[in-house]
């Protein structure tokens, strides 16, 4: 998913989950991201920053990332997603849609496409805190 | 918590008056030419069009179409490229021609993918080319796009037909808007299909005979529009569309 887009509905969802929490401010919002998604924290950061509402103004943002780890149907072998060795078209084409990488990713053990990506594929909005009334 | 994603997919729509999904309940009754077609006769008429193809694994619009190697800008999200007047997008763009086999739960995932980057602009329709049948896609856009409508294409075949009511079955039971059933590739024409869905209560679109020239006029999109083919589809679905 494209930083911009991923920052614009993390904010969304933050505004969202604030006004049904009752929160005044929020302080600190979590994301989770899935390394298969290879975003780049600086430019969502940045985003977010760019698009954040009164509510968020002061609110500490924090990233974390999951390793991506596949998974063969086949086979059962499992692997960690490396993108080092990836094109740059085909890296963007993942970072964009990445379920495309079952149009460029094999198992290294048996070649099969039939892969689940075990962990590492989300984008999860993980914590929102913040105070309520004028705390 | 929270899936960001789906938290701006109504946003990236909203810039679109009608959202007119092509389906059917089986494969082969020709959803892809309708929807390519349909999406060019919008233009042609002065319309802002869109067209969405999410048969990801088996895409085929952008052959029907012939579209070339532009690619997706990025901004803020991506932006798709027009062809003939059509914004178009697909997953054609990030995969070329290979082979990319996609279970349910990666189906479901590239949907809500596309459907949070894409920026479309101001669109009054977007046709959407489904993947046949009761599966993910069918599903995924009823729960994330409620007031898509469904034109749902059928042969003569009872067969194809028997498939369309399940999905007709399914559309009516979650209220869902369903603009009416054409009936494609007619070879000999009867009003049995059209006697089947007029007692269903629905709108029967209108019957397109089978074009043997339109093999040959895909890929070229002003051939295209130039067959019996889309001068029969035009006729049929005039009635859903402005002057």
């Amino acid at each position: 998913m494209h930083e911009w887009a991923l920052a614009e509905g993390v904010v969304a969802a933050v505004s969202r989950i604030a006004e049904e929490q009752g929160l005044k401010r929020v302080t600190e919002v979590t994301v989770r991201i899935g390394e298969l998604q290879q975003v780049d924290r600086e430019i969502l950061i940045f985003a977010i920053d760019q698009l954040r509402p009164p509510i968020m103004r002061d609110a500490k943002i924090i990233v974390e990332e999951a390793p991506a780890k596949l998974r063969c149907r086949v086979c059962g072998h499992s692997w960690r997603f490396d993108p080092k060795g990836l094109e740059e078209e085909v890296s963007e084409a993942i970072h964009f849609v990445p379920e495309v990488a079952h149009a460029y990713l094999r198992c290294p053990s048996c070649g099969s496409p039939d892969f689940e990506v075990v962990e590492g594929r989300g984008i999860w909005l993980a914590s929102v805190k913040g105070l309520r009334g004028d705390g | 918590m929270a899936d960001p994603r789906l938290e701006v997919i109504d946003r990236r729509l909203s810039t679109i008056d009608h959202i007119i999904a092509v389906c059917s309940g089986k494969g082969g009754v020709g959803k892809s030419v309708v929807a390519s077609t349909l999406s060019l006769l919008l233009a042609r008429r002065g319309l802002e069009v869109g067209l969405l193809d999410l048969d990801f694994t088996c895409p085929a619009t952008h052959l029907i179409l012939g579209v070339g190697d532009a690619t997706p800008e990025e901004e803020r999200g991506i932006v798709p490229p027009s062809f003939h007047g059509v914004e178009y997008m697909s997953l054609i763009y990030y995969t070329g021609e290979r082979p990319t086999p996609l279970r349910g739960e990666d189906v479901t995932n590239a949907i809500i993918e596309i459907l949070s980057v894409t920026r479309w602009g101001r669109l009054s329709h977007l046709v959407v080319d489904m993947p046949p049948g009761l599966g993910d896609a069918t599903l995924d856009l009823m729960r994330l796009i409620p007031r898509m409508e469904f034109l749902i294409v059928t042969t003569p075949s009872r067969i194809a037909f028997q498939t369309v009511r399940r999905l007709i079955e399914l559309l009516r039971e979650a209220d869902r808007v369903i603009l009416g059933v054409l009936e494609n590739m007619v070879l000999e024409p009867s009003g049995r299909i059209r006697g089947e869905v007029e007692a269903m209560g629905l709108k029967y679109l209108g019957s397109i005979p089978f074009d043997p020239k339109l093999e040959e006029a895909l890929g070229d999109a002003e051939a295209l529009l130039q067959t019996d083919f889309a001068a029969s589809l035009n006729a049929a679905v005039s009635s859903l569309l402005p002057d």
